[in-house]
């Protein structure tokens, strides 16, 4: 099969790897802890870990968003923002 | 009593999920690939990083044309929500009319977009149209084609005269839904106009009204046929909306890299405020269906 039209690179590739891992260990936690873990954060609405990602992602591509329009830094500063962002919606949100 | 678990129901997913991967996700796995790498055609690609999305953030005519959207889609809800409640709640709930303004409300949104665009582009006509000739009688310097604000005015009475139908309809279900009880209710305690509109009509038209807001956000966020039809994006810039833009840039241009990098980015902006409108009128829904489970 000829994937030549799709124009694939690797970092995209990669990008689109981590993001079906990441949606493939969400799947993981469910089955050992099922429920979705549900609860009400800072947002003050109820939210499962599946809104948890979303949240997390959606934002994510926010904060890359706003550093390649706003710094000339390096997108890998970006990242550990993101991951550190993830990490406070996974516990806070 | 142990709850069995068969999981063969997801093998009736599966086409959905094949459905979608087709139609959804692969389309815009090479939106991606696109956004960041140049090409002049014959399926030949360069790296460009992401040179297209910071082009793209600092650019004025991004920032002019997402700004016009904005404002053109809180025009549209400001405008076809209260008016779809409106003409929802003066419409009959028994008899033959019932039938009789069904479809008439349904009319519009029959009508294909370009077809739309055209009727409206001919009847605005200073010339030959009844709008513009209209206007043009009543002492009304009117001209759609030369004038910003009548281009504006234009396209968004046309999107008014094609779109308020749907909320109409959707109000109108969650009207006949709600039970006579109700009513009879409100009438025993003497309750007034406004308070079964406030206590009883809205709250029970929540669901649907949720899902008019959403698509007709969505919808007017993402017009392209008949402002296109109509003005062309102009006069000037004028009524030059993020897919028009978008359009230009990708087919008129042919700079696919930019056009995918300018997609994503609409792409975002469209399941950002999508989300912010569900999550806030969802968890609204619910607060009230608590409320009123507490009184």
């Amino acid at each position: 099969m000829d994937f030549s039209w799709m124009a694939w690179t690797w970092p995209t590739a990669a990008f689109f790897l981590a993001i079906f891992a990441l949606i493939a260990l969400m799947g993981v936690w469910e089955y050992a802890s099922p429920g979705g873990s549900p609860r009400v954060g800072v947002l003050r609405f109820e939210t499962t870990r599946g809104d948890r990602l979303f949240v997390s992602l959606l934002g994510s591509a926010f904060i890359c968003l706003a550093w390649l329009g706003l710094t000339e830094m390096a997108l890998w500063w970006a990242l550990g923002v993101c991951l550190v962002y993830a990490g406070l919606v996974f516990r806070f949100v | 009593m142990e709850k069995t678990w068969n999981n063969k129901a997801w093998f009736f997913v599966l086409p959905v999920l094949l459905l979608v991967a087709f139609s959804a996700v692969i389309p815009l796995m090479t939106v991606v690939n696109y956004s960041v790498q140049d090409t002049f055609g014959n399926n030949e690609f360069f790296w460009a990083g992401t040179d297209w999305f910071t082009e793209l953030l600092g650019s004025a005519r991004f920032h002019d044309a997402l700004i016009r959207n904005l404002v053109f889609s809180a025009i549209i809800l400001a405008i076809e929500v209260p008016l779809g409640i409106l003409v929802a709640l003066a419409m009959p709930k028994k008899g033959i009319w019932v039938s009789v303004c069904l479809v008439l409300m349904a009319l519009p949104l029959l009508i294909p977009w370009n077809v739309v665009g055209t009727i409206w582009q001919v009847f605005g006509r200073t010339d030959i149209g009844l709008l513009g000739y209209s206007m043009r009688a009543l002492g009304i310097d009117y001209n759609y084609v030369q004038d910003p604000i009548d281009a504006w005015v234009t396209v968004i009475v046309m999107d008014v005269w094609h779109w308020t139908s749907l909320v109409v309809l959707l109000c109108y279900a969650g009207l006949v839904s709600i039970p006579d009880a109700y009513y009879q209710a409100a009438k025993i305690d003497g309750a007034s106009r406004w308070a079964v509109f406030r206590y009883i009509q809205l709250p029970k038209m929540g669901r649907v009204l949720l899902i008019a807001v959403l698509l007709r956000f969505m919808d007017s966020f993402m017009i392209y046929t008949e402002p296109f039809v109509v003005t062309g994006g102009g006069p000037g810039n004028s009524t030059t909306f993020l897919s028009i833009d978008l359009v230009k840039m990708a087919v008129g241009q042919f700079d696919l890299g930019p056009a995918a990098a300018m997609s994503l980015v609409y792409f975002l902006i469209i399941l950002l405020l999508s989300w912010v409108f569900y999550t806030v009128m969802e968890n609204a829904g619910r607060d009230r269906a608590v409320k009123e489970t507490a009184e």
